[in-house]
This record gives structure tokens, sequence and C-alpha cells, in this order.
């Protein structure tokens, strides 16, 4: 029902986000209450406030963290996901058969056992150490590296599918029009199909961010202090879990917010340019809250723009 | 008309001239997809500033054939030679094998080929259609493909229509701009795939103008299409192809006076 390229487990659960967000209200309120009667178990509401309100450095770093490996890692999926896809679809055969190896093992692992395996893995077998490296005067972290590498990679194979479904949606009377102009594969793929995919892979690829922002959480497991790794830390300091991750929940959903309202302006834009065609993409409402009901509406967002 | 397009070849320079008398030479074509035999042995050859046009009923490998004279389709028997130059294979040992994809690209440069369904790449400008291949393929200077792109459009009655895309343009229009996109390759063979067939009628003229002139100036020129009309005024040869052979071949007078085969008749009855 959800993008028919991939179907992602919060597409399915987009619907259910009002509902959600009904039920965390209900559950502050019920907490409130219980504080008041001065019975049940103690919350500590300012822990959640000055989370929220007055975020501390490391809050803000966490943030920091958690939005530029989502791009770094997003940014490595997108590229690895594009020479995938061609792999797939390649002539030669050897590259066919690297690029389903690629496809068939990160898609077939769990990402948790692919970010532990690249860094700890890695490391006690001393075949790579993730030493600290060194980008413009920013010492970068040898967990952080790790962590973007894996998520990049893992976001690489399910990409492919995208970019694959994308070259594919595109009339195969371009490439021979390009190639009747003594235009090589190269030439016309670069110059004629991808750029026309591309309209076709946006709407995908919005959605794909939007999961990566929240899978940086995953990073917990090697101690990269990104947002989740932080809040975890903290309500174990404090031991107020309910403050804390409900604070943690708070600001992934303003930073899936803010970028579901980006999306929905960049795919405008992109409706603009594209010459003739009015489809554009589901406003940020359907975004926040889900699709319409209508399959055919969603089908036309991934074939349309053309 | 819409469209007086006068020198079209001007607009690139003169005709190109193909070195030899014969641009064309197809002998026992054979192509098969999969099981089903599609060319069961064509041959022909076409002199230099010829128009053939082909006829036949739908299914009967028109369109088959002319995509094998620019290596659109592999063939698994026979010979085509354009320019003198055997298409899309090398002869190795007495044994074709497929040519390396410069070499291929290399012969499609000039060989211009026009679709049923115009292909035009909708994300670039008229004008960036045109000067597209001639900047990326043939490594011309930008302003001076702009300046022959702007001449073509001009001479296919579209200068006013550089800026605008695609989807924005009349089907007439679109095959227009496909042709002049072909022409900026100053291609020596233009090939025509019933270019008029996914027309509006009222479209169909300003098309079969603009290749008419195109005939008149001298270009060589194979064009699939049932508009006997065009193919009176211009064709120097019909060829008509049933069930994977040409099965008749003459003077559009011939085709439209005496046609001897059967199956010619029955055909040319139902489109005249
Ligand atoms: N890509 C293809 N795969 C399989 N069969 C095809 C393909 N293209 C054409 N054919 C078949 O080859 C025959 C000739 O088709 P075509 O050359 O398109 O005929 P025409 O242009 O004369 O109508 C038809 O039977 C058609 O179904
Ligand atoms: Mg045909």
């Amino acid at each position: 029902m959800a993008s028919p390229l991939r179907p992602s487990l919060s597409d399915r659960l987009r619907p259910a986000v009002v509902p959600a967000g009904a039920a965390i209200v209900a559950v502050v309120l019920a907490g409130c209450g219980s504080n008041a009667a001065g019975g049940g178990p103690h919350l500590n509401w300012n822990y959640f406030f000055d989370s929220v309100f007055h975020p501390d450095g490391q809050i803000r770093f966490g943030l920091w963290l958690t939005v530029s490996i989502a791009i770094t890692s997003q940014l490595i999926g997108v590229i690895l996901g594009t020479f995938a896809a061609l792999g797939k679809m390649a002539k030669f055969r050897p590259f066919r058969i690297m690029a389903n190896i690629y496809i068939w093992f990160f898609r077939g692992t769990p990402l948790v056992v692919q970010i532990v395996f690249f860094y700890f893995g890695l490391s006690v077998a001393r075949i790579y150490g993730w030493p600290e490296i060194n980008i413009l005067g920013f010492g970068i972290d040898g967990a952080i590296q790790a962590g973007i590498f894996a998520l990049g990679v893992n976001e690489g194979a399910y990409f492919a599918e995208i970019v694959r479904a994308g070259i594919l949606s595109i009339d195969p009377g371009q490439m021979e029009a390009a190639k009747s102009l003594g235009m090589t594969y190269a030439q016309s793929m670069r110059r004629i199909v991808l750029p026309q995919a591309a309209r076709v892979i946006v709407p995908p690829l919005g959605n794909e961010f939007n999961n990566m922002l929240k899978t940086t959480s995953l990073l917990v497991l090697i101690s990269v202090p990104e947002l989740y790794t932080v809040f975890n830390r903290k309500q174990g300091n404090y031991f107020a879990p309910f403050e804390f991750y409900l604070a943690a929940a708070v600001w992934f959903l303003l930073l899936t917010t803010i970028w579901s309202f980006i999306q929905a302006w960049i795919e405008r834009r992109l409706a603009k340019g594209t010459a003739g065609s009015a489809t554009s993409g589901p406003g940020w409402r359907d975004r926040l809250f889900g699709r319409g009901q209508n399959p055919a509406e969603e089908v036309g967002l991934v074939s349309g723009g053309r | 008309m819409a469209a007086q397009p006068h020198d079209l070849l001007a607009a690139i320079g003169g005709v190109p001239v193909p070195p030899g008398d014969v641009v064309v030479e197809a002998t026992d074509v054979h192509k098969w997809f999969g099981r089903l035999h599609v060319l069961k042995g064509v041959s022909m050859t076409i002199k230099r500033q010829e128009v053939v046009v082909v006829i036949g009923a739908s299914g009967s490998g028109k369109t088959t054939f002319i995509r094998c004279v620019n290596h659109l389709e592999k063939i698994q028997q026979g010979r085509i030679f354009v320019n003198g130059h055997l298409i899309g294979y090398r002869e190795t040992g007495g044994r074709l094998v497929e040519d390396r994809e410069s070499n291929i690209a290399r012969q499609r440069q000039e060989i211009g080929m026009v679709f049923q369904r115009f292909n035009l790449f909708p994300h670039m400008t008229a004008l960036e259609n045109i000067i597209e291949a001639p900047i990326r393929v043939r490594k011309i200077p930008q302003d001076q493909a702009i300046e022959t792109g702007k001449a073509l459009l001009a001479r296919v009655g579209l200068a006013a229509k550089a800026e605008t895309y695609p989807a924005q343009l009349s089907g007439g229009q679109q095959q227009r701009v496909a042709i002049a996109r072909a022409l900026a390759m100053k291609p020596i063979l233009m090939l025509f795939d019933e270019p008029t067939s996914a027309l509006d009628p009222e479209m169909i003229g300003e098309v079969l103008e603009v290749m008419k002139e195109l005939a008149r100036e001298g270009m060589t020129m194979i064009v699939v299409t049932h508009e006997m009309g065009f193919a009176r005024e211009v064709a120097d040869r019909v060829l008509m192809m049933d069930d994977g052979l040409i099965i008749e071949e003459g003077t559009p007078e011939h085709f439209f006076q005496n046609p001897t085969h059967e199956r010619t008749k029955a055909f040319l009855s139902k489109i005249l």
C-alpha cells in the first residue's frame, strides 16, 4: 500500500501517528494526574521540559550528530545504491554478480549486526581499527565513522531497488533516441535517463531519509553520542526513563516533522520544474499523518513527474 | 501550411554527401525474436540521395528492419552496410562478432532516426534537445551548436519555440523538433519509422512538408509510412514488406497503377 518500491514499516504505520500522538498526550495527562494525587510513581517533569526547552550541550551535540550522520549516510547510500542499480542492470556479468551479492548480503542481515560487526568485529580482528580522522580541523571519532559506514552501506543496498525502479520507469524510447544520436550507454544514462529517473526517485528518497533520521539511534550500540544515546545515558543516570525517553521521542518527532516540510517543499519545486506535469507530491499533512487511501495516487507519485 | 521550411540542409552546412554511390546495402538480413522469425532474408540497396518508402501491414517487420540499420536490434544472419561500413559487427575469421560499443556509437552518428513517438528528451528544451548530441558526441563548441540548432529550428518553423519543453509542444511540433535533432548530427542517412502515425490528422501535413523538403534537398532517406501522397511526391522507390520479406518493389506509379502481388493489392486497397 505505501511506496510500491519499498513499503517500509514506518510508511505502513504512518496512519497510526494521530492515535499515537493522542496516546502520548493521554499518558502525559495521566502522569500529571497521578502526580497531583500524590499516589503512584514520582515523575520529575523538569527533566522532560528542560530536555525539550533548555537542551544542554550533550543534547545539542547529539542533535547535531544525528542530523549530520543521517545526511552523510544517506549520501553514501544514494551513491552506492545508484552504482548497485547500474551494476544489477549491467550487461557485463561480473558487475551483476557483484551488485547482487552486495544487495543480498546487506538486505539479508540485520543492520544491528552490521553495525557491531564493522566497528567491534573489524577492529578486534585487526582488519581495520577505525582510527580517528581529521576533516577540516574536526577530529572524527572511529565509532562515528564506523556508524556512518554501516548505515550508508546498508542504505545503499535498499536504495539500489529504488534507483532501479526509477530507471525502469523511464520509457526505453529515451535510451534508444539517445543511442540513435551516437551517444554511448554511459552518456545516455548520465545525460538522458538518470536525470529523468531522479525526479521519480525523489519522493521515496525523502521517505528513506525520514527513516535514516530515526535509524541513527541504533548507533547507541557502539556508543556514538547521538541523540538517542544521550537520552539513554541520562535516563540511566537519573533513573527517569519516562521523562527522558519521552523527550527523546519529542526531539526525533521534531526532526522528522521539519524534514517532512522540507520534503514537501522540494517536491513542489520539482513538480513546477517538470514541464507540463501538474502532479505534485503529497503535502506535509499527508506526509505527517499518512497519505490518502487511494493507492492510485501513490503509484502516480512514483511513475509521474515525467 | 504552418511550416514553410527552406534550405533545411543549408542550416547544417549543406547536404552531407556520402562518399560512395551506395549508402545502404543490406543482404539476406534475418532476425529472430526468440523463436519468432521476424525478418526472413531482407535485401536492399539504397543509392545516394534516394528516397525509399517502405509499406506493409502491421507486424510485417518494417520497424524491426529499420532498427537493424542503426543496430538498435541485433541481426542473426546477413549483413548491413551503411556508407561501406558493416553495421554493428566486425568480421573475424569468417565469423561475425558484435562490434565495440564505441564503434557502434560512431556508426550511429551518421544515421539519423525519427521515431513514431518522437522520443524527445522531456527534461530538455527544444533547443537543448537539438544541441545535446552535437556537443556531447561531436564535441562541437557550444555557441556553434546553439547557432546551428536555432537555424534548424527556424527552418522547421519553430524559431519561437527554442526555450519550450516538449510537453508544451503539439505532436506535430515535437516531431519537427525530433527531425531537427537528428539533422543536427549531419547524418548521411535518415530513417523514419511511421513519423506521422501518432499525430492528429491536422498535424500530419506540417511534418510531411519538412520531410518532403528534406527529400528534395537531396537527403538519403528510408521512410516507413502509409502516406502514399508523400510517396507519390518524393519517393524514388516503394518497397512492400510482408511477413518479414520484401515482396514487391517499384516506383510509386507502379504501386498506384498496377501492383502485381495479391497481398500488395489487398494492402493498398485498405490504405488508399
Ligand atoms: N522486442 C520484440 N520482442 C518480440 N517480438 C517483437 C519485438 N518487436 C517486434 N516484435 C514482433 O516482430 C514482428 C514485426 O514487428 P515490427 O517490426 O514492429 O512490425 P511493423 O513495424 O511492420 O508493424 C511482430 O510480430 C512483432 O510482434
Ligand atoms: Mg512499426
